[in-house]
């Protein structure tokens, strides 16, 4: 292996290495394809201290995305995204140094069959995978195709899940535990959920691995409010909404780095 | 006992549309690809469904409220004229006769009950006709819950006449204007909002799709249509059972609820799909919506739109069940063009003075192109479940006539 995070559990061990010397973790989203320059984000957010980036694979019907997200997925087919197109794209960048999650819809995992589309991930450079309407029982048929590949299948936990199925999605989950913060879709929101705390608490109680939580959040305080209950946060709406505003790599270096060091400061 | 002629179909396999495999499975298709967040609200359907589908108390509240309220059964009219002039022996199953005007009230009725049942207060439904959001309102209104009912801007449009109904019925209509603005977008929205709201809704889909157990669930409560239509057959045809049993296939409830009557049978089954929501005819394997099935994709697994001049036919997937029938050769699917759709729909309002739904002119332009080439052999029995009345089309005909 050339690229050290790219060796089996290479996600995970990064982000464990990473919380255990007591740093908030980052992971921010922009979806693949958004402008013609649009890996020039992933070297803004690698700057602007994130622990890891989430790449988002285009799907034509995003049933688990909002507004923002879904605007953003159809602004980038329509300038022609597609997988190839996007991991192409991606092979072109150098190591960050931070590892790459891709997320997408299950159809597209699909298309080509589980083994194709992991073994494309892994050749783009992608360490990890995210397929939000592939529950945990029907995630036999890619386990085994991610696990080859050395492609990390983070699975999702949500407020509804009750325990013994929160048990099996945090052992499951490679990566870390993909904690929905409440019941909805992506999209900014004014408040952290109440729903929050009391989940990540749950998959605490059942798992060492990290706990990130996402689906809201959008601002400072927020990532602040989150870091006491979670490894970290994932932010996605309150990226690509600034992207679809016109705002270029260095606009979110800057905000970014603003949710940095609002994780930074919680954990002094 | 009828003999068995040469080129039927073989019985099928006990079990065929049966309960589903482990797991919500058709064949290799099905399943509950839902969101983390939507899997326990399925859990609690499917846990409510099986509680009351076992239930005596369950089956004869919603078999009352099928009689005395939505008008059941449904007759089974003999197409005579026609029957005549296309040379086959034609039999209609009227559920546009049904209160609401289409088969949709048949699954709303079982789900509106079952909701209730579940101590939900509103129902969520997505429609394309409108005539599933027509009936979902109905049913809250009569059982006294909200509806809230999600539908493309194009619908809208061009269903006018049913938004009217909805709203009349207390329903809350939200229009929906992302992507085709149809049907698959509606279905969309549908299940994003109900990610936000299981906790007292419960979502009422309005076909043989989504996460398990609903194409399992709704072709339940839809084979009344192909139970009563056994049951008439048999009292009215010599044979017993007809030669071919025919219906038009969006997400596919109509066909699926008529095929269960006749699955166990030599009957030919066959589903008509229109040429631009070819699901089931020229889809290929993907998942949406909750279920794997057969879905229409580019090249890069993207879903296409589809189009429909039948509001209620213009998805571009079907029913798990539908693909599974479709690889075992136990049901056949075809497609019918606008043209001949709409060409259907005038042939039966002048020859039988019934106006159909273009959905189910659809089912209706096969018989009348088969029986002209042939592929409907001269004196054969059609059976052709009519699954709603053509009001709501009227708009877009009158533009076209
Ligand atoms: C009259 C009528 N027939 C058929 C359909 C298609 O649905 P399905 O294939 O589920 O029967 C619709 C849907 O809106 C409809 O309104």
């Amino acid at each position: 292996m050339t690229n050290p995070t790219l060796a089996a559990g290479a996600v995970e061990r990064h982000l464990r290495a990473r919380r255990d010397t007591g740093r908030g973790l980052l992971m921010p989203y922009v979806t693949g394809g958004i402008t013609p320059g649009w890996t020039d984000y992933l070297r803004a957010f690698a700057a602007a201290g994130a622990d890891a980036i989430e790449v988002g694979l285009p799907f034509s019907d995003p049933t688990l995305d909002g507004v923002t997200i879904q605007r953003a997925g159809d602004t980038a087919l329509a300038r022609g995204a597609s997988t190839r197109r996007i991991l192409a794209d991606l092979s072109g960048v150098p190591d960050l140094g931070v590892p790459l999650v891709a997320s997408t819809y299950y159809n597209l995992v699909l298309h080509d069959g589980p083994e194709a589309f992991c073994a494309a991930l892994r050749r783009a450079g992608v360490g990890g995978l995210i397929v939000p309407d592939l529950p945990v029982h029907e995630a036999d048929e890619l386990t085994g195709a991610a696990a080859a590949a050395g492609i990390e299948l983070v699975l999702l936990a949500s407020p509804a899940t009750p325990r013994p199925r929160l048990a099996e999605i945090s052992r499951r989950s490679r990566g870390f535990v993909y904690a929905v913060s409440l019941m909805g879709t992506t999209g900014e929101r004014a408040a952290l959920a109440a729903s929050a705390a009391e989940l990540t608490e749950r998959i605490r109680h059942v798992t060492d691995r990290p706990v990130l939580l996402g689906f809201g959040i959008s601002t400072p305080d927020q990532a602040r409010e989150a870091r006491r209950h979670a490894d970290g946060v994932v932010v996605g709406a309150a990226v690509m909404r600034r992207v679809l505003d016109g705002a270029g790599p260095d606009d979110l270096r800057a905000f970014l780095a603003t949710l940095r060091q609002a994780l930074d400061q919680e954990c002094d | 006992m009828r003999d068995v002629l040469p080129g039927r179909e073989p019985v099928p396999p006990d079990g065929t549309m049966g309960v589903p495999q482990a797991r919500g499975r058709f064949g290799e298709y099905g399943g509950r690809y839902a969101p983390e967040s939507l899997v326990e609200a399925c859990r609690e359907v499917d846990e409510a469904f099986r509680a009351a589908w076992a239930d005596p108390g369950f089956r004869g509240a919603l078999a009352r409220l099928l009689a005395v309220y939505a008008g059941r059964p449904t007759p089974l009219t003999p197409a005579h004229r026609l029957s005549e002039a296309l040379g086959v022996r034609l039999y209609l199953k009227r559920e546009d006769l049904t209160h609401t005007g289409s088969h949709k009230i048949n699954n709303v009725l079982g789900q509106a009950l079952l909701a209730t049942r579940m101590g939900r207060r509103r129902l969520i439904a997505e429609t394309g006709a409108g005539q599933h959001g027509v009936a979902t309102a109905t049913a809250a209104a009569l059982l006294g819950l909200e509806a809230t009912v999600f539908m493309g801007e194009r619908d809208i449009e061009r269903q006018a006449l049913n938004v009217f109904r909805m709203r009349m019925l207390g329903a809350e209509v939200v229009p929906v204007t992302a992507g085709s603005r149809t049907l698959k977008d509606a279905t969309s929205e549908a299940m994003r909002h109900w990610v936000g709201a299981t906790g007292d809704s419960h979502y009422c889909i309005g076909s043989v799709v989504g996460p398990d157990p609903y194409p399992w669930m709704v072709r339940e409560f839809q084979r009344v249509i192909g139970d009563e239509a056994r049951g008439q057959c048999a009292a009215e045809l010599r044979t017993g059972v007809p030669d071919h049993v025919v219906a038009c296939v969006g997400g596919g409830s109509n066909a699926a609820g008529t095929f269960a009557g006749f699955a166990d049978t030599p009957a030919r089954l066959v589903g008509v799909e229109a040429e631009g929501g070819a699901g089931a005819a020229r889809g290929r394997l993907g998942v949406m919506h909750g279920c794997r099935s057969l879905f229409l994709q580019d090249d890069d697994g993207q879903i296409i739109q589809a189009h429909s001049i039948a509001a209620g036919l213009d998805y571009p997937g079907v029913g798990p069940e539908h693909a599974h029938l479709r690889d075992l050769g136990r049901a056949r699917y075809v497609t019918v063009t606008d043209d001949e759709a709409v060409g259907a729909a005038v042939r039966l309002a002048r020859t039988e003075g019934i106006v159909p739904a273009l959905e189910s002119a659809h089912a209706l332009a096969w018989v009348i192109r088969a029986a002209g080439d042939g592929d409907l052999p001269a004196g054969s029995t059609v059976l052709m479940t009519l699954s709603g009345r053509g009001d709501k089309d009227a708009s877009t005909l009158k533009e076209l006539l």
